[in-house]
């Protein structure tokens, strides 16, 4: 790898292990002490590679390089006498004995007491979702203000009044209990499921930002799963949702970042490895009696994996449709079943039960209901597009959208035309 | 809103109680999506359970007996809870049970609020 570009992979990949492995150690209330030394080490390096080079191991470089900050300061500190020496006997060969253990299994579990304490309730989604970007991904604050497309100060605000709460909350770091994990993981489960759609249908144009998101997301559900204790059923179809969407990820763009729609989209750009491995975690999560909301999204995102239009692939679509609905009701997932019945069913039965939704403030609503009357009521389509376009903020809606009223005005034209 | 009892009343004794696997299965999937249409409009109150054919009936002096009640000629075949403006908004919705082609009687009840 080129020295430019080692340096911030390293940073990405290892500032979050180093950090999860000293907040493990130090607690919540120290949250910040770990981060500067972690800060520290990497200033350390970027200072001394370019005068030195990079050494051999340049990991292990960085581990022992951030253990000797860390000794350091426990040995300058107080914080080793107030705080720690409560839990760790002190002496003062202690300190210099004292194992900050950054093996490979330590890491892990730091992280995953890292998730559950960050997918705390006590912060509101958005919070916990900054905040898990930060500490448990490495972003910098810039890229996460990217992300959620607001500026670096308001992200900071958000991060810093998150980590408030934790402490306020006195929040352990602590590996979770089975009863916790029973309690928690479901919040936790949905901390992932959001960052991963922060980046999936994020309006971002920055493509690799969105990917690296998704990615992460990915990255930190495989950890529950490797876990025994949180490799649970509804963890594996989280997972396997992720895959399948994640298949279509170089599908769904074009050069520009505008989106092409999954009926236009070239199946031979489809990921077959994920939808593959999405299929493995799919049938993971189909042991136990529990169904959750990600298993039948997960059924959903397999259908969709199947670009060939069959009676039973829209059959299922809608079974799955209904399951969701029932289990929880949402807009999108009402219009989305409403799209699935009108596959399944036919044009005529949708709209009757589309026009029952009454999502009146809803662009979407609008723009399905335009589908459902192109070529049945021209007139009424072009209408129904019209008001969508009102309602709607996103400019690749707003091209689509336009795209359709011409082409339906165009039809119009050729068919009013003398013979 | 108002919640509304969807009483699905039908005959199990006769030898239309016990239908095929075929023809559950033809009945079983327009109920499911009668349901997810109520449930797309966000009139669902709570995921509705299947009930079983098994049933007791007790009476008084401890009197139990096996089975659904099923003096009267049709007994509780299903039910579920919707919220609904008025009546006439629930009856919309119970005329959309799929069972009733099959001689099943709905019954709709209000809810009463509660002081």
């Amino acid at each position: 790898m080129e020295d430019q570009t080692l340096l911030p992979h390293l940073f990405r990949t290892e500032y979050r292990n180093i950090v999860s492995v000293l907040c493990y150690l130090f607690g919540i209330q120290h949250i910040e002490i770990a981060e500067d030394l972690v800060s520290d080490t990497f200033l350390s390096a970027t200072e001394l590679w370019s005068l030195q080079g990079v050494p051999d191991n340049p990991r292990a470089w960085l581990y022992a390089v951030a253990k000797n900050k860390t000794k350091n300061y426990l040995k300058r500190n107080s914080l080793f006498e107030n705080r720690l020496s409560k839990e760790i006997t002190y002496s003062a060969d202690k300190s210099e004995e004292m194992e900050i253990d950054l093996s490979e299994k330590n890491i892990a579990d730091s992280q995953l007491a890292m998730i559950f304490t960050i997918c705390n309730p006590c912060n509101a989604p958005e919070a916990q979702i900054a905040l898990a970007l930060n500490l448990l991904c490495g972003f910098g604050g810039q890229e996460i203000a990217d992300a959620f497309l607001t500026n670096k100060e308001v992200i900071y605000k958000r991060i810093n009044r998150a980590k408030e709460k934790l402490k306020e909350a006195n929040i352990k770091i602590e590996q979770p209990t089975v009863a916790e994990i029973n309690d928690r993981l479901e919040t936790v489960l949905k901390t992932l499921y959001l960052l991963f759609s922060e980046g999936y249908y994020s309006t971002s144009q920055d493509t690799p930002l969105r990917k690296d998101l998704c990615s992460e997301a990915m990255r930190l559900t495989i950890l529950l799963i490797e876990n025994k204790a949180t490799n649970k059923p509804a963890a594996n179809a989280l997972l396997a949702l992720m895959c399948f969407h994640a298949s279509r990820f170089e599908a769904r763009t074009n050069e520009k970042g505008e989106a092409i729609l999954y009926e236009d989209q070239d199946q031979t750009l489809w990921n077959k490895e994920l939808i593959e491995t999405g299929k493995a975690y799919l049938n993971r999560a189909s042991t136990g009696d529990e169904l959750t909301k990600y298993h039948l999204e997960a059924g959903i995102a397999y259908w969709h994996t199947q670009k060939e239009d069959t009676a039973e692939k829209w059959e299922n679509i809608l079974s799955l449709y209904n399951s969701l609905l029932i289990l929880e009701y949402s807009p999108i997932a009402a219009l989305n079943r409403t799209f699935a019945l009108s596959k399944a069913h036919g044009k005529k039965v949708a709209i009757l039960e589309a026009e029952k939704l009454k999502l009146t403030d809803n662009p979407f609503y609008f723009s399905l209901l335009g589908n459902l009357y192109s070529e049945l009521d021209n007139e009424k389509a072009i209408q129904h597009f019209e008001t969508a376009l009102r309602l709607t903020n996103s400019a690749g809606d707003k091209l689509t959208l336009t795209k359709n009223i011409q082409r339906l005005k165009e039809a119009k034209a050729v068919n009013n035309k003398p013979a | 809103m108002n919640e509304f009892l969807i009483l699905i009343h039908r005959d199990l004794k006769s030898k239309d109680a016990s239908p095929s696997p075929e023809q559950m299965k033809e009945a079983i999937k327009p109920f499911q999506d009668w349901v997810g249409g109520i449930a797309a409009q966000n009139k669902l109150v709570g995921p509705p359970k299947r009930w079983d054919l098994d049933g007791r009936v007790v009476k008084k002096n401890d009197v139990v007996t096996n089975g659904p009640y099923s003096e009267i000629k049709e007994s509780v075949g299903g039910l579920l809870l919707v919220r609904a403006e008025s009546y006439d908004e629930a009856v919309e919705i119970a005329k959309g049970c799929p069972i009733i082609q099959w001689g099943a009687t709905v019954e709709v009840r209000m809810a009463i609020q509660a002081v």
